[in-house]
């Protein structure tokens, strides 16, 4: 038995290296496949990361009546802060968005001469507020209108932001679905090349096959080889994968900071290391074994 | 050690004519240490007998005993066994192309469980039977024809098989290296294995004056004790 087993190993290895030239083209689609696979699952967090920066940029702003004090609206964000879909409410009062706004036009001359012309603040005080979700303004804005404290409002400006809102909801919502069915469709042609590779591969090997089976050879005796074969392709296939995606990672880090912000490659391949090890190993060896298994079936009718 | 009791074997046919009838109420037995020669044209259905035996597939109608054993009620995963208690050549060799001779033959010995000790003692021992010593590393595409069926010949007699079944071994040779395959069958059968020879090359038979089976399309027409090639 264990005579078997150390035979079936050393001639997997011994049929691997003969056959290098074949061995090397499994290998490389391989690795393709396996890269795809990585890519997909390393850059689902960075999608993630793109949806949360559009939604931060949403929020709905909150004005008070002029003559509304500043302690009645603080009462109010306390109030608005408690509601749980409620992630951040900030305080803006009459002087800073005076101060804001003349940051913001100094240097646009029209602007300013109106303001001096107006004489007074014409601002009104708001609370900027931002939900944990998009979808949840419609909420938040419901809640504020009907509120105790409706009457020292003067607007929500939720009705006017509405179709922006609308829009990043329906956004995120669609990035969130394509990548999931780009994912599939990737992951199922790449798992498909893959098999027909090694398929075709083992087609070289079908006559040997039948004529091992005549001979007397037991199944698995025939299959192990195949097996070996095809736990080297997959572990060799992860490693040259690996490296990939570490170059990958490294050499685009930059790149992809400037695009993407907030997202960086080499901190999600770091901080993921063991998975992403798992995963390529787990991918590579995976389909090694089961494609062998399933294309070998058919040549052991004998 | 071999009995067939009215085999019939019969294939569909593909294209909607009559089923094609490759063996038709076969009966015959074949003891320990006999050299059986089965003649026919081609198509007379000594491959499709041949194919009975090692268990590819089941007999239409009829059984066939081996040392008892009727095959059909053989388990799927003991005909492997079955198979390594026969030897077989067959006429375009099988030997495997990536595998060299000595692992050719190794092969055999590795599926019976065999030690390393008695491969690296066998192997070599019947290498020298068969005149292949210095051919032991190449790999059968560097062989000639004649010299893959002598390394067919020692893969199929080096884990000492109750019986050697050749199909046609000497199609592809030319008259000399046929006649060294011969001899070398009859040195084998001599040893005290059963041989069975399908073959149509009528020179073979008739210096070989051993026991003939005669078949024609599916029947056993002839099956005499010293037999002669006539059709």
């Amino acid at each position: 038995m264990l005579n078997s087993f150390k035979r079936v190993i050393k001639a997997g290895f011994k049929a691997f290296f003969r056959n290098a030239g074949l061995g090397a083209a499994t290998i490389f689609v391989m690795v393709m496949v396996i890269f795809l696979v990585t890519m997909l699952w390393l850059l689902n967090p960075a999608s993630e990361i793109l949806v949360e920066n559009i939604q931060e940029k949403v929020d709905v702003s909150v004005y008070f009546k002029k003559d509304a004090q500043a302690e009645e609206i603080l009462q109010a964000k306390s109030e608005i802060t408690k509601i749980s879909e409620v992630r951040e409410v900030e305080y803006v009062s009459k002087e800073q968005a005076l101060e804001k706004f003349i940051e913001r036009h100094k240097d646009d001359p029209t602007l300013m001469e109106s303001l001096t012309e107006v004489g007074e603040n014409p601002f009104l005080a708001s609370l900027n507020i931002k939900a944990q979700q998009a979808s949840q303004y419609e909420q938040v804005a419901s809640f504020l209108e009907s509120s105790d404290f409706s009457g020292i409002i003067d607007k929500v400006d939720y009705h006017q932001r509405k179709p922006v809102i609308d829009k990043v909801i329906s956004m995120t919502n669609n990035i969130n679905k394509f990548g999931i069915v780009l994912g599939i469709v990737l992951g199922v042609i790449a798992v498909l090349i893959a098999y027909n590779t090694i398929r075709l591969a083992i087609y070289n090997s079908s006559r040997e096959i039948s004529t091992m089976r005549l001979v007397g050879a037991s199944n698995w005796f025939i299959r192990g080889p195949f097996l070996i074969q095809g736990i080297i392709v997959g572990v060799l296939a992860g490693l040259i994968t690996l490296i990939i995606t570490f170059g990958v990672s490294y050499g685009f880090n930059a790149k992809v900071a400037s695009i993407l912000s907030g997202v960086s490659m080499m901190s999600l391949f770091l901080s993921n290391f063991w998975t992403i090890i798992l995963i390529q190993f787990v991918t590579g060896t995976g389909l090694g074994i089961i494609s062998s298994m399933i294309a070998i079936r058919k040549f052991l009718k004998v | 050690m071999l009995s067939l009791k009215n085999v019939t074997k019969i294939y569909p046919s593909r294209v909607g004519g009559d089923p094609i009838v490759a063996l038709d109420k076969v009966s015959f037995d074949i003891d320990n240490r006999e050299f059986v020669s089965l003649v026919g044209k081609s198509g007379a259905g000594k491959t499709t007998l041949l194919r009975l035996i090692l268990a590819q597939e089941n007999p239409t109608e009829g059984d066939i005993l081996f040392e008892g054993n009727n095959l059909r009620e053989i388990k799927k995963k003991d005909i492997s066994k079955l198979r390594r208690r026969i030897g077989v050549v067959f006429q375009d060799y099988k030997l495997f192309p990536s595998k060299t001779i000595f692992e050719n033959i190794a092969y055999i010995m590795e599926v019976m469980g065999a030690s390393d000790d008695d491969i690296s003692r066998d192997v070599p021992q019947v290498l020298d039977i068969v005149g292949l010593t210095d051919k032991a590393f190449n790999f059968p595409s560097e062989l000639s024809g004649g010299e893959c069926q002598r390394a067919a010949i020692a893969r199929s007699l080096i884990h000492r098989p109750d019986v050697i079944m050749a199909d046609e071994p000497t199609g592809n040779l030319d008259p000399y290296n046929t006649f060294e395959i011969i001899k070398l069958l009859v040195k084998i059968y001599e040893l005290g294995t059963t041989v069975i020879l399908s073959t149509h090359d009528k020179e073979v038979i008739n210096t070989l004056g051993k026991r003939v089976i005669t078949l024609d399309q599916g029947r056993v027409v002839r099956d005499e004790e010293r037999g002669r090639f006539i059709l």
